[in-house]
C-alpha cells in the first residue's frame, strides 16, 4: 500500500497569495509575562466555573476551572504563581463577555504532578476518554469542540474514516506545519491513539502541497513505526483544509446540509490536537500551551510555543514590533481571523495565528452580476444571491437557498470585484435566522 | 454597510459593558482598525475589469478607424463623449456619487461599434443619451440594468432612423469618398470575387457593415484576451457560435459565411458576455448561448431583417432572470439528505 496517495486537487476554492513567512522558522519558546488572563471558555459549549480563589497559589497543569455540562473543557493553570483575582474578557467568535482568571507567574513554572503512561495500548477507550477530557483538549484547528465528545460518536453512528487535517489552508500561517515537521512522532502517535477509540478502517493525513517537506517527513515517519496511515497531498488551494472539503475530495462524500461528518462516517482531526492527544494521553499533560504563528507586518514572523493566557500584545513585542502604518490586529489567518481592538486579549487553545496587516478602504459597489463567487464557492452556493437577499432582510429567500451550508470561508468575498462583504451579510442572516428559530 | 475599514470603531459588543483593563503595554501604534473578515482582497475590481474591456475593444476599434477613416474616430469620440457625460448627469440627477469606473465608456465604445459609419453625428449622441439614460441609469446603474445598454441605444436607433442605420459604405480607410455599398447579410450583397477572397475579406475586416464588427481577426484577438484574463466565461461566445454554424448547416447555408457576418462576432464576444445581463451560472450560460444562437439564425433566414444578432441578444437579456431562477446551483451536501429523508420515510 502506497503511503503517498495520490496529490487531488479541487475546482472550487480561491488561489491566494500565501506568504508564509515563517515557515523556515523553528518553534521557539515564548518567555512568560508578569501578568496571565486565563479566560474560563475557551471552547464550543458551556463556560467553565473557577476552582480557585484570589490569593490561591497555584501550579501549571493545576485545573482551575470545570464544568458539569456535557458540551464543556476544563481550563488549567499554564504556569505556576498566585491568583490575582479575575476579569472580563471579548470572546472572539461569539463576543460574548467572558470571566477570566489573572495568575501571577512566580517565575519557576512548577508543574503538578503528571500521570505518565508506559503502555498506552492497555489503556480501555474510557480511561482514553477520560485522559483527554482532563486535560482539556478542545478541537486546535479553530472550531474548539470538546476532543472527547468529538471522539465518542453517538450510538449508531458508525466511523469507517478518519481524516488528520495537516491542511492548513489560511494563508500567512504556519504552525501546523512546524509541529509536523517537529513533533510529528507525537503528532502521529496521537492520531494512533484516536484510531484506537474510533477504530476506523482507513486513516489519512491531509496536506497541502505547499508543504511538500511536511508530506515527505510525514510518510517517513510512518514507514518508520509502521503505521497503517496514508498521506493524501492537496493541490495548495484556500479553503482546502475546510472539514466537507477534504471528505468531498479524499472520500467523494456529502455532508447532508446542516449535519456533522461523522453521518457520512468520518471524524477530522487537526494535527495540533493529535498532538495534544499524545501529551495527555501518555505523558499526562493538559493543554495549556500551543504553537502560533505571529506573522504579516511584525519585524520577525516566528512560530511561537505560547502558554495560554498570555496578551497578545506581548507576542507583538517578542517579534519585534509592528511595522510602521501597521494597524489591524487578527486572531487566525487573514480569511477567518478575527480583528481585535485591543492588545491584552489572551492566546487561548483556538489561537492558531496572530497576524498583523496594514488595511486599505475600498467602498462597497452594486453587484454586477459577474458569477465569480458562484465560481469559487467551495459549497457550489450562490453567494451573489444569499447577498443580496440577506442585504434587504429577505432571510427566507436566504434559507430557501441552503444558507446554513456556508461555513463562512470567505472564497466570495475575497474574489468579488464589487468588494461586497458577501460573508459578512451572510453572517448576520444566519444570526437573524437563528433567533427567529429560538422563537 | 461597507467593507471600508472605519478606525476607532468597535465591534458589535459594547466595550462599555468592558470593565476597566490595565491599558496594553505595546499601544504606542495609535489605533486598531476593526473590519469584518476577509481581510485579504483578490483587487480584480469593477474599475480594473472595465478597463481591461477596453483595452480589448480596443482591437475592434483600431479595425475601425483603419478602414473607416477618421469619420469613425468621431463616431466613436461622441458615442464615448455622450456616455460618460449622460452617466455623469443622471447620477447629479439621481443624487448618488458619479464614479468614473469606466463602464459608461465600455458602452460607449461598444454603442460606436455597432453604428455604421456615415451615421450623423447627432444621432451618435442620441443613441448614447438613450443607451446611458434609459437602459441603464433608470434602471439603477450598473448592475441593475435589464438590457444590454449599447445594443438598447442601437436599437432605437435602428427603429427610429432606418435609412441612416443601414446605409453601409465600403471601407476607404483614410482620404478616398466613401462609396455606398451593402453589407454581406444585405439581399442587394454582389461579391464578383473568389470565395476564399470573400473569406479573406471578411475575416480582416474589409467589407462593408458597421465600424467594429467587419474585422473578425480583430474581434478575435480582443476577445480571446478577455478569454486568456478569465475575464469573460469562454461558454457563451464559443457556445454562441458554433449554435450559429450548427443551424447554417442545418439550414443548407454556408456556416463560414454566417460565422464571420454582420454582428455576431462581437455579439458573441463583447455583448452577449455582459454580466449584468447575462446568466449567472454556467448551465445558465449555456441555455442563453443555445438559445442566442438558434434565435439569431431564425431571424436571419425567416426574419425580416437581415441581421439578427442585437435582437437576439436583447431578447434574452429579458429571459435572464428567469434563467437565472431555474439555473442554481445543486450545493454541497443537499441531494444527500433528500435521498436520507426518502429512505427513511
Amino acid at each position: 500500500m502506497a503511503i503517498i496517495l495520490k496529490k487531488r486537487g479541487s475546482p472550487y476554492g480561491i488561489k491566494v497569495p500565501e506568504n508564509k513567512f515563517s515557515e523556515k522558522q523553528k518553534i521557539k519558546v515564548m518567555p512568560l509575562p508578569e501578568r496571565l488572563v486565563i479566560p474560563l471558555q475557551q471552547n464550543i459549549g458551556a463556560p467553565c466555573q473557577s476552582l480557585v480563589k484570589k490569593g490561591e497559589r497555584v501550579l501549571a497543569g493545576q485545573k482551575i476551572g470545570d464544568s458539569d455540562k456535557f458540551v464543556s473543557a476544563p481550563i488549567h493553570a499554564t504556569t505556576s504563581g498566585e491568583v490575582t483575582g479575575t476579569t472580563t474578557v471579548v470572546n472572539p467568535p461569539t463576543g460574548a463577555l467572558v470571566e477570566a482568571i489573572v495568575i501571577a507567574p512566580d517565575g519557576e513554572d512548577k508543574w503538578v504532578e503528571l500521570e505518565a503512561v508506559t503502555d498506552w495500548e492497555k489503556l480501555d477507550v474510557k480511561d482514553i476518554l477520560g485522559r483527554i477530557r482532563e486535560a482539556g483538549l478542545v478541537g486546535m484547528g479553530g472550531a474548539t469542540f470538546p476532543t472527547h465528545i468529538k471522539l465518542a460518536p453517538p450510538k449508531g453512528k458508525e466511523i469507517d474514516t478518519v481524516i488528520l487535517n495537516g491542511c492548513e489552508c489560511e494563508p500567512y500561517v504556519t504552525a501546523d506545519h512546524r509541529l509536523m515537521l517537529e513533533a510529528g512522532e507525537a503528532v502521529l502517535s496521537g492520531l494512533a491513539i484516536i484510531s484506537k477509540v474510533l477504530v476506523p478502517k482507513q486513516v489519512f493525513i491531509a496536506i497541502e502541497d505547499n508543504k511538500e517537506d511536511a508530506i515527505e517527513h510525514i510518510a517517513k515517519l510512518i514507514k518508520k513505526a509502521g503505521y497503517d496511515f496514508q498521506v493524501a497531498p492537496l493541490k495548495s488551494k484556500y479553503p482546502m483544509g475546510a472539514e466537507k472539503t477534504l471528505i468531498d475530495l479524499i472520500l467523494h462524500r456529502e455532508v447532508p446540509i446542516g449535519g456533522l461528518p461523522l453521518e457520512v462516517g468520518v471524524v477530522v482531526q487537526n494535527v495540533s490536537t493529535a498532538k495534544a492527544v499524545h501529551d495527555a494521553v501518555i505523558e499526562g499533560k493538559p493543554l495549556i500551551e500551543r504553537v502560533v504563528t505571529v506573522t504579516g507586518e511584525v519585524k520577525k514572523p516566528q512560530n511561537l510555543l505560547v502558554r495560554f493566557g498570555v496578551p497578545i500584545g506581548k507576542l507583538i513585542e517578542h517579534c519585534g514590533g509592528m511595522k510602521p502604518r501597521a494597524n489591524k490586529v487578527i486572531l487566525g489567518g487573514p480569511m477567518m481571523g478575527i480583528t481585535q481592538f485591543e492588545l491584552d486579549f489572551p492566546v487561548i487553545k483556538g489561537t492558531n495565528s496572530l497576524l498583523i496587516t496594514r488595511s486599505t478602504t475600498i467602498e462597497e459597489r452594486d453587484c454586477i452580476s459577474c458569477g465569480k463567487c458562484i465560481e469559487v464557492c467551495p459549497m457550489r452556493l450562490m453567494p451573489t444571491l444569499l447577498a443580496r437577499n440577506a442585504k434587504t432582510g429577505n432571510y427566507d429567500i436566504c434559507k430557501e437557498n441552503y444558507i446554513d451550508d456556508c461555513f463562512e470561508c470567505g472564497s466570495c468575498t475575497y474574489t468579488c470585484p464589487a468588494n461586497i462583504p458577501i460573508v459578512q451579510y451572510i453572517k448576520v442572516a444566519k444570526k437573524e435566522l437563528m433567533k427567529r428559530a429560538k422563537k | 454597510m461597507t467593507q471600508a475599514d472605519t478606525p476607532g470603531t468597535q465591534p458589535e459588543l459594547n466595550p462599555e459593558a468592558n470593565p476597566a483593563e490595565p491599558p496594553p503595554e505595546v499601544s504606542s501604534m495609535g489605533e486598531l482598525l476593526v473590519s469584518p473578515g476577509p481581510h485579504l482582497w483578490r483587487g480584480l475590481s469593477v474599475n480594473r475589469i472595465m478597463y481591461l474591456v477596453v483595452a480589448a475593444l480596443l482591437f475592434p476599434s483600431g479595425a475601425a478607424v483603419y478602414f473607416f477613416g477618421l469619420r469613425a474616430l468621431a463616431v466613436i469620440g461622441v458615442s464615448i463623449g455622450f456616455s460618460i457625460l449622460t452617466e455623469y448627469a443622471c447620477k447629479r440627477l439621481r443624487n448618488r456619487p458619479f464614479i468614473m469606473d469606466g463602464s459608461a465608456i465600455v458602452t460607449g465604445l461598444l454603442l460606436a461599434l455597432v453604428l455604421p459609419p456615415t451615421i450623423p453625428l447627432w444621432m451618435v449622441a442620441l443613441g448614447a443619451i438613450f443607451a446611458i439614460g434609459i437602459a441603464k441609469e433608470a434602471f439603477g446603474g450598473l448592475g441593475h440594468n435589464i438590457f444590454n445598454p449599447a445594443l438598447a441605444g442601437r436599437a432605437i436607433l435602428a427603429v427610429s432612423f432606418s435609412i441612416e442605420m443601414t446605409t453601409w459604405t465600403a471601407p476607404a480607410g483614410f482620404g478616398i469618398d466613401a462609396v455606398t455599398t451593402a453589407t454581406p447579410l444585405g439581399e442587394s450583397f454582389v461579391w464578383t470575387g473568389s470565395q476564399t477572397a470573400l473569406y479573406h475579406a471578411m475575416f480582416f475586416g474589409n467589407t462593408g457593415g458597421s465600424l467594429g464588427e467587419t474585422s473578425a481577426l480583430m474581434i478575435l484577438i480582443g476577445g480571446g484576451f478577455l478569454i486568456g484574463m478569465r475575464i469573460i466565461n469562454w461558454r457563451i461566445p464559443t457556445i454562441y457560435i458554433g449554435v450559429v454554424a450548427l443551424m447554417a448547416l442545418g439550414m443548407g447555408e454556408d456556416p463560414l459565411f454566417h460565422i464571420l457576418a454582420g454582428g455576431l462576432m462581437i455579439g458573441a464576444f463583447f455583448m452577449a458576455t455582459d454580466y449584468v445581463t447575462s446568466p449567472l451560472t454556467n448551465r445558465g450560460k449555456i441555455i442563453f448561448a443555445v438559445a442566442l444562437g438558434v434565435l439569431t439564425m431564425m431571424i436571419r433566414r425567416f426574419g425580416g431583417m437581415p441581421e439578427g444578432v442585437c435582437y437576439s441578444i436583447l431578447f434574452m437579456n429579458a429571459i435572464t432572470p428567469l434563467i437565472d431562477r431555474y439555473t442554481k446551483t445543486r450545493p454541497y451536501g443537499v441531494i444527500k439528505k433528500k435521498k436520507v429523508a426518502a429512505s427513511a420515510s
